[in-house]
Protein backbone atom coordinates (compact mmCIF):
# COMPACT_ATOMS: atom_id res chain seq x y z
CA UNK A 1 0.00 0.00 0.00
CA UNK A 2 2.14 2.34 1.16
CA UNK A 3 4.67 1.40 -1.84
CA UNK A 4 1.63 1.51 -4.18
CA UNK A 5 1.24 5.05 -3.04
CA UNK A 6 5.14 6.50 -2.98
CA UNK A 7 5.04 4.75 -6.80
CA UNK A 8 2.25 7.12 -7.31
CA UNK A 9 4.05 9.91 -6.33
CA UNK A 10 7.11 9.44 -7.72
CA UNK A 11 5.67 9.12 -10.83
CA UNK A 12 3.51 12.82 -10.43
CA UNK A 13 7.08 14.47 -9.62
CA UNK A 14 9.06 12.62 -13.31
CA UNK A 15 5.86 13.49 -15.29
CA UNK A 16 5.72 17.14 -14.16
CA UNK A 17 9.80 17.98 -13.89
CA UNK A 18 9.43 16.57 -17.67
CA UNK A 19 6.78 18.59 -18.61
CA UNK A 20 8.36 21.75 -16.82
CA UNK A 21 12.14 21.10 -18.60
CA UNK A 22 9.85 21.39 -21.93
CA UNK A 23 7.48 24.19 -21.26
CA UNK A 24 8.68 27.08 -23.58
CA UNK A 25 6.33 30.72 -23.02
CA UNK A 26 4.77 29.31 -19.51
CA UNK A 27 1.47 28.59 -18.55
CA UNK A 28 -0.39 29.25 -21.80
CA UNK A 29 1.76 27.24 -24.04
CA UNK A 30 1.93 24.37 -21.57
CA UNK A 31 -2.17 23.49 -22.39
CA UNK A 32 -1.23 21.14 -25.27
CA UNK A 33 1.70 19.53 -23.56
CA UNK A 34 -0.51 18.77 -21.04
CA UNK A 35 -3.25 17.62 -22.92
CA UNK A 36 -1.47 14.92 -23.94
CA UNK A 37 0.45 13.77 -20.89
CA UNK A 38 -2.58 13.91 -18.67
CA UNK A 39 -4.72 13.34 -20.59
CA UNK A 40 -4.75 11.10 -23.44
CA UNK A 41 -0.95 9.18 -22.26
CA UNK A 42 -1.79 8.39 -18.30
CA UNK A 43 -5.30 9.19 -18.54
CA UNK A 44 -5.00 11.16 -14.63
CA UNK A 45 -7.97 13.70 -16.06
CA UNK A 46 -10.41 14.08 -18.44
CA UNK A 47 -10.46 16.75 -21.42
CA UNK A 48 -13.22 18.80 -19.41
CA UNK A 49 -11.65 18.33 -16.06
CA UNK A 50 -8.53 20.15 -17.46
CA UNK A 51 -10.21 23.00 -19.24
CA UNK A 52 -11.89 23.49 -15.38
CA UNK A 53 -8.58 23.35 -13.58
CA UNK A 54 -7.11 25.67 -16.17
CA UNK A 55 -9.79 28.27 -16.07
CA UNK A 56 -9.87 28.29 -12.65
CA UNK A 57 -5.66 28.23 -12.27
CA UNK A 58 -6.08 31.15 -14.48
CA UNK A 59 -8.36 33.22 -12.10
CA UNK A 60 -6.80 31.70 -8.12
CA UNK A 61 -3.45 33.75 -7.43
CA UNK A 62 -0.13 32.20 -7.91
CA UNK A 63 1.45 30.72 -11.30
CA UNK A 64 -0.97 29.16 -13.90
CA UNK A 65 1.35 26.55 -14.23
CA UNK A 66 1.74 25.65 -10.51
CA UNK A 67 -2.04 25.92 -9.82
CA UNK A 68 -3.22 23.01 -12.64
CA UNK A 69 -0.35 21.01 -11.63
CA UNK A 70 -1.58 20.96 -8.14
CA UNK A 71 -5.01 20.22 -9.38
CA UNK A 72 -3.75 17.28 -11.38
CA UNK A 73 -1.57 15.88 -8.18
CA UNK A 74 -4.59 16.07 -5.65
CA UNK A 75 -6.82 14.24 -7.94
CA UNK A 76 -4.29 11.33 -8.84
CA UNK A 77 -2.19 11.00 -4.96
CA UNK A 78 -4.47 13.46 -2.66
CA UNK A 79 -2.36 16.35 -0.83
CA UNK A 80 0.49 15.07 -0.87
CA UNK A 81 0.20 13.97 -4.37
CA UNK A 82 -0.77 18.15 -5.30
CA UNK A 83 2.55 19.16 -3.49
CA UNK A 84 4.47 16.17 -5.06
CA UNK A 85 3.25 17.70 -8.56
CA UNK A 86 4.46 20.80 -8.15
CA UNK A 87 7.30 20.64 -6.83
CA UNK A 88 8.17 18.50 -10.21
CA UNK A 89 7.03 21.84 -12.22
CA UNK A 90 9.34 23.95 -10.94
CA UNK A 91 12.19 21.61 -10.43
CA UNK A 92 13.83 22.11 -13.73
CA UNK A 93 13.56 26.08 -13.63
CA UNK A 94 15.33 25.48 -10.42
CA UNK A 95 18.38 23.60 -12.02
CA UNK A 96 18.34 25.73 -15.59
CA UNK A 97 18.11 29.40 -13.95
CA UNK A 98 20.21 28.84 -10.99
CA UNK A 99 23.19 27.09 -13.96
CA UNK A 100 22.45 30.49 -16.08
CA UNK A 101 22.38 32.52 -13.35
CA UNK A 102 26.05 31.82 -12.45
CA UNK A 103 27.36 31.72 -15.51
CA UNK A 104 25.98 35.69 -16.60
CA UNK A 105 27.27 37.03 -13.50
CA UNK A 106 30.66 35.58 -14.46
CA UNK A 107 30.50 37.25 -18.18
CA UNK A 108 28.75 40.29 -17.17
CA UNK A 109 32.04 42.67 -17.42
CA UNK A 110 32.43 41.76 -21.44
CA UNK A 111 31.10 44.64 -23.42
CA UNK A 112 29.64 42.50 -25.64
CA UNK A 113 27.64 40.82 -22.94
CA UNK A 114 26.63 44.71 -21.70
CA UNK A 115 25.53 45.46 -25.24
CA UNK A 116 23.60 42.28 -25.67
CA UNK A 117 21.74 43.26 -22.56
CA UNK A 118 20.90 46.99 -23.55
CA UNK A 119 19.29 45.37 -26.65
CA UNK A 120 17.60 42.94 -25.20
CA UNK A 121 16.00 45.29 -22.38
CA UNK A 122 14.15 47.13 -25.12
CA UNK A 123 12.91 43.62 -26.51
CA UNK A 124 11.61 43.09 -23.27
CA UNK A 125 9.44 46.45 -22.88
CA UNK A 126 7.93 45.26 -25.79
CA UNK A 127 7.23 41.93 -24.66
CA UNK A 128 5.49 44.07 -21.28
CA UNK A 129 3.52 46.24 -23.42
CA UNK A 130 2.16 43.44 -25.63
CA UNK A 131 1.40 41.38 -22.63
CA UNK A 132 -0.66 44.10 -21.10
CA UNK A 133 -2.55 45.32 -24.08
CA UNK A 134 -3.75 41.08 -24.08
CA UNK A 135 -4.51 40.93 -20.19
CA UNK A 136 -6.31 44.42 -21.07
CA UNK A 137 -8.78 42.97 -23.23
CA UNK A 138 -9.84 39.83 -21.33
CA UNK A 139 -9.90 42.14 -17.74
CA UNK A 140 -11.32 45.89 -19.02
CA UNK A 141 -14.83 44.42 -20.08
CA UNK A 142 -16.79 47.77 -19.53
CA UNK A 143 -16.80 50.96 -17.98
CA UNK A 144 -15.86 50.61 -14.59
CA UNK A 145 -13.23 47.66 -14.80
CA UNK A 146 -11.59 50.38 -16.86
CA UNK A 147 -12.25 53.30 -14.09
CA UNK A 148 -10.65 50.08 -11.86
CA UNK A 149 -7.89 49.64 -14.21
CA UNK A 150 -6.98 53.71 -14.93
CA UNK A 151 -7.05 54.43 -10.85
CA UNK A 152 -4.61 51.11 -10.46
CA UNK A 153 -1.94 52.25 -13.01
CA UNK A 154 -2.19 55.98 -11.93
CA UNK A 155 -2.10 55.30 -8.29
CA UNK A 156 0.39 52.88 -8.31
CA UNK A 157 3.18 55.06 -10.69
CA UNK A 158 2.37 58.20 -8.12
CA UNK A 159 1.99 56.61 -5.27
CA UNK A 160 4.70 54.70 -3.39
CA UNK A 161 2.86 51.34 -1.97
CA UNK A 162 3.08 47.56 -2.18
CA UNK A 163 0.82 46.29 -4.74
CA UNK A 164 -0.78 43.80 -2.29
CA UNK A 165 -2.63 47.23 -0.88
CA UNK A 166 -4.26 47.76 -4.82
CA UNK A 167 -4.89 44.04 -4.94
CA UNK A 168 -6.94 44.44 -2.31
CA UNK A 169 -8.96 47.90 -2.56
CA UNK A 170 -9.95 46.80 -5.89
CA UNK A 171 -11.12 42.97 -5.18
CA UNK A 172 -13.05 44.78 -2.17
CA UNK A 173 -14.32 47.66 -4.54
CA UNK A 174 -15.35 44.78 -7.61
CA UNK A 175 -17.32 42.77 -4.83
CA UNK A 176 -19.09 45.70 -3.74
CA UNK A 177 -19.90 46.90 -7.37
CA UNK A 178 -21.16 43.79 -9.08
CA UNK A 179 -23.24 42.84 -5.41
CA UNK A 180 -25.38 46.37 -5.57
CA UNK A 181 -25.51 46.02 -9.41
CA UNK A 182 -27.70 42.54 -8.67
CA UNK A 183 -29.67 44.22 -5.68
CA UNK A 184 -30.73 47.27 -8.11
CA UNK A 185 -31.57 44.68 -10.84
CA UNK A 186 -33.64 42.61 -7.93
CA UNK A 187 -35.76 46.32 -7.14
CA UNK A 188 -36.01 47.18 -10.64
CA UNK A 189 -37.71 43.59 -10.85
CA UNK A 190 -39.85 43.94 -8.24
CA UNK A 191 -41.18 47.29 -9.49
CA UNK B 1 21.01 41.32 7.93
CA UNK B 2 21.96 37.61 8.89
CA UNK B 3 21.91 35.11 5.96
CA UNK B 4 19.33 33.22 8.14
CA UNK B 5 17.05 36.39 8.19
CA UNK B 6 18.17 37.24 4.91
CA UNK B 7 16.28 33.67 3.49
CA UNK B 8 13.28 34.24 5.87
CA UNK B 9 12.67 37.64 3.96
CA UNK B 10 12.78 36.44 0.34
CA UNK B 11 10.09 33.62 1.94
CA UNK B 12 8.04 36.32 3.15
CA UNK B 13 8.13 38.26 -0.01
CA UNK B 14 7.73 35.23 -2.23
CA UNK B 15 4.89 34.34 -0.36
CA UNK B 16 3.21 37.40 -0.06
CA UNK B 17 3.76 37.53 -4.30
CA UNK B 18 2.38 34.24 -5.09
CA UNK B 19 -0.82 34.88 -3.17
CA UNK B 20 -1.47 38.72 -4.32
CA UNK B 21 -0.45 38.17 -7.85
CA UNK B 22 -3.36 37.00 -9.99
CA UNK B 23 -2.82 36.22 -14.11
CA UNK B 24 0.05 34.19 -13.64
CA UNK B 25 3.91 34.99 -14.28
CA UNK B 26 3.87 38.65 -15.41
CA UNK B 27 1.17 39.48 -13.14
CA UNK B 28 4.51 38.84 -10.31
CA UNK B 29 6.53 41.74 -11.85
CA UNK B 30 5.34 44.50 -10.02
CA UNK B 31 5.79 42.35 -6.76
CA UNK B 32 9.04 41.69 -7.73
CA UNK B 33 9.83 45.85 -8.25
CA UNK B 34 8.65 46.26 -4.77
CA UNK B 35 10.70 44.00 -3.59
CA UNK B 36 13.74 45.49 -5.42
CA UNK B 37 13.09 48.65 -4.62
CA UNK B 38 12.19 48.33 -0.62
CA UNK B 39 15.22 45.82 0.08
CA UNK B 40 17.45 47.38 -2.04
CA UNK B 41 18.86 43.91 -3.88
CA UNK B 42 18.65 44.54 -6.99
CA UNK B 43 17.89 47.12 -9.54
CA UNK B 44 15.16 47.58 -11.81
CA UNK B 45 17.74 47.29 -14.57
CA UNK B 46 18.99 44.19 -12.98
CA UNK B 47 14.92 42.66 -13.04
CA UNK B 48 14.43 43.48 -16.30
CA UNK B 49 17.56 41.13 -17.65
CA UNK B 50 16.07 38.18 -15.32
CA UNK B 51 12.80 38.76 -17.02
CA UNK B 52 15.05 38.43 -20.73
CA UNK B 53 16.32 35.08 -19.06
CA UNK B 54 12.98 34.03 -17.98
CA UNK B 55 11.39 34.46 -21.12
CA UNK B 56 14.40 32.38 -23.08
CA UNK B 57 14.57 29.46 -21.05
CA UNK B 58 12.14 26.56 -19.90
CA UNK B 59 9.84 26.37 -17.69
CA UNK B 60 6.42 29.23 -16.23
CA UNK B 61 8.10 32.38 -16.28
CA UNK B 62 6.55 33.09 -13.27
CA UNK B 63 9.07 30.14 -11.65
CA UNK B 64 11.91 31.24 -13.71
CA UNK B 65 11.83 34.99 -12.37
CA UNK B 66 11.61 33.57 -8.67
CA UNK B 67 14.22 31.51 -9.33
CA UNK B 68 16.30 34.09 -10.35
CA UNK B 69 15.76 36.95 -7.79
CA UNK B 70 16.15 34.63 -4.69
CA UNK B 71 19.59 33.02 -7.15
CA UNK B 72 20.58 37.19 -7.57
CA UNK B 73 19.93 37.48 -3.60
CA UNK B 74 21.29 34.62 -1.61
CA UNK B 75 22.71 32.38 -4.14
CA UNK B 76 21.04 28.39 -4.67
CA UNK B 77 19.52 28.28 -1.05
CA UNK B 78 18.06 31.61 -2.10
CA UNK B 79 16.77 30.25 -5.43
CA UNK B 80 15.27 27.39 -3.37
CA UNK B 81 13.58 29.22 -0.37
CA UNK B 82 12.00 32.13 -3.31
CA UNK B 83 10.83 29.25 -4.96
CA UNK B 84 9.08 27.49 -2.37
CA UNK B 85 7.74 30.55 -1.16
CA UNK B 86 6.14 31.70 -4.26
CA UNK B 87 4.55 28.25 -4.62
CA UNK B 88 3.17 27.64 -1.18
CA UNK B 89 0.02 30.24 -1.00
CA UNK B 90 -0.47 28.73 -4.44
CA UNK B 91 -0.68 25.20 -3.63
CA UNK B 92 -2.38 25.89 -0.55
CA UNK B 93 -5.05 27.96 -2.14
CA UNK B 94 -5.75 25.38 -4.62
CA UNK B 95 -6.07 22.35 -2.17
CA UNK B 96 -8.87 24.06 -0.81
CA UNK B 97 -10.77 25.12 -4.04
CA UNK B 98 -10.12 21.58 -4.88
CA UNK B 99 -11.60 20.33 -1.70
CA UNK B 100 -14.85 22.80 -2.40
CA UNK B 101 -14.67 22.75 -6.52
CA UNK B 102 -18.86 22.95 -7.19
CA UNK B 103 -19.97 25.55 -4.71
CA UNK B 104 -16.21 27.43 -5.43
CA UNK B 105 -17.61 27.47 -9.25
CA UNK B 106 -21.31 28.36 -8.27
CA UNK B 107 -20.89 31.21 -5.41
CA UNK B 108 -21.24 34.54 -6.59
CA UNK B 109 -19.00 36.27 -4.33
CA UNK B 110 -15.98 34.65 -5.89
CA UNK B 111 -16.92 36.05 -9.62
CA UNK B 112 -17.27 39.29 -7.74
CA UNK B 113 -14.13 39.53 -6.36
CA UNK B 114 -12.64 38.33 -9.60
CA UNK B 115 -14.07 41.43 -11.41
CA UNK B 116 -12.23 43.46 -9.79
CA UNK B 117 -9.09 41.54 -9.39
CA UNK B 118 -8.48 41.22 -12.84
CA UNK B 119 -8.37 44.88 -13.97
CA UNK B 120 -6.30 45.82 -11.37
CA UNK B 121 -3.86 43.06 -11.76
CA UNK B 122 -3.28 44.62 -15.59
CA UNK B 123 -3.02 48.04 -14.13
CA UNK B 124 -0.37 46.71 -12.02
CA UNK B 125 1.67 45.45 -15.06
CA UNK B 126 0.38 48.61 -16.57
CA UNK B 127 2.30 50.96 -14.24
CA UNK B 128 5.31 47.89 -14.18
CA UNK B 129 5.29 48.90 -18.31
CA UNK B 130 5.59 52.59 -17.77
CA UNK B 131 8.44 52.44 -15.98
CA UNK B 132 10.29 50.15 -17.73
CA UNK B 133 9.77 52.26 -20.73
CA UNK B 134 10.64 55.03 -18.99
CA UNK B 135 13.80 53.16 -17.54
CA UNK B 136 14.75 51.73 -21.04
CA UNK B 137 14.15 54.29 -23.15
CA UNK B 138 14.38 57.62 -21.70
CA UNK B 139 16.48 59.74 -18.69
CA UNK B 140 13.34 60.12 -16.53
CA UNK B 141 13.24 58.12 -13.59
CA UNK B 142 9.80 57.58 -11.56
CA UNK B 143 11.08 56.31 -7.72
CA UNK B 144 9.81 57.28 -4.31
CA UNK B 145 11.46 57.61 -0.86
CA UNK B 146 8.50 58.76 0.75
CA UNK B 147 4.53 57.89 0.04
CA UNK B 148 4.39 59.82 -3.18
CA UNK B 149 6.87 59.01 -5.85
CA UNK B 150 9.12 61.71 -7.73
CA UNK B 151 10.35 62.31 -11.35
CA UNK B 152 13.69 62.91 -11.79
CA UNK B 153 15.97 63.29 -15.16
CA UNK B 154 19.11 61.85 -15.39
CA UNK B 155 22.10 61.52 -17.82
CA UNK B 156 22.43 64.05 -20.62
CA UNK B 157 19.84 62.38 -23.22
CA UNK B 158 16.11 62.94 -22.45
CA UNK B 159 15.18 60.85 -24.96
CA UNK B 160 17.50 57.55 -26.41
CA UNK B 161 16.52 57.30 -30.04
CA UNK B 162 18.49 54.06 -30.84
CA UNK B 163 16.39 52.70 -27.68
CA UNK B 164 12.97 54.20 -29.32
CA UNK B 165 13.69 53.27 -33.06
CA UNK B 166 14.39 49.59 -31.71
CA UNK B 167 11.78 49.51 -29.93
CA UNK B 168 9.08 50.76 -32.86
CA UNK B 169 10.28 48.25 -34.91
CA UNK B 170 10.12 45.39 -32.60
CA UNK B 171 6.19 46.54 -31.50
CA UNK B 172 5.65 46.64 -35.35
CA UNK B 173 7.11 43.09 -35.84
CA UNK B 174 5.46 41.46 -32.63
CA UNK B 175 1.67 43.30 -33.49
CA UNK B 176 1.71 44.04 -37.03
CA UNK B 177 3.56 41.52 -39.69
CA UNK B 178 1.77 38.45 -39.99
CA UNK B 179 3.61 34.74 -39.38
CA UNK B 180 6.09 37.01 -37.90
CA UNK B 181 4.09 38.17 -34.54
CA UNK B 182 3.48 34.58 -33.68
CA UNK B 183 7.03 33.43 -33.18
CA UNK B 184 8.44 32.50 -30.17
CA UNK B 185 9.67 35.35 -27.72
CA UNK B 186 13.00 34.24 -27.61
CA UNK B 187 13.35 35.31 -31.76
CA UNK B 188 12.86 38.43 -30.80
CA UNK B 189 15.15 39.05 -27.50
CA UNK B 190 17.96 37.15 -29.77
CA UNK B 191 17.44 39.91 -32.51
CA UNK B 192 17.33 42.91 -29.95
CA UNK B 193 20.63 41.19 -28.64
CA UNK B 194 22.59 40.99 -31.74
CA UNK B 195 21.08 44.50 -32.48
CA UNK B 196 22.14 46.05 -28.92
CA UNK B 197 25.85 44.21 -29.68
CA UNK B 198 26.28 45.68 -33.15
CA UNK B 199 24.96 49.65 -32.14
CA UNK B 200 26.63 49.24 -28.66
CA UNK B 201 23.60 49.67 -26.93
CA UNK B 202 25.41 50.30 -23.29
CA UNK B 203 28.26 52.40 -25.19
CA UNK B 204 30.93 49.40 -23.72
Amino acid sequence: MTKERLHIWWDLFVTFAKMGAITFGGGMAMLPILQREVVYLRHWATEEELIDYYAIGQCTPGIIAVNTSTFIGQKRGGVVGGIVASLGMVFPSLVFISVIAGLISNFSDIAAVRNAFAGIQVCVCVLIFNATLKLLKKSVIDRRTAVIFALVLAGSVVVNLSPVWFVLSSACAGAALKALEVRCQKRSERK
Amino acid sequence: MSYGLILLKLYWEFFKTGLFAVGGGMATLPFLKNIGETTGWYTYGDLMNMLAVSESTPGPIGINMATYVGFTVAGVPGAVVATVGEITPCIAVILIVAAFLRSFRANPWVERVFYGLRPASTGLIGAACVSVFLEVLTGIRIAGSGFVNGVSVSGEHLLLWPQLLLAAVLLALTNAVPKVRDLHPIVFIAFAAAVGIVFRFAGA
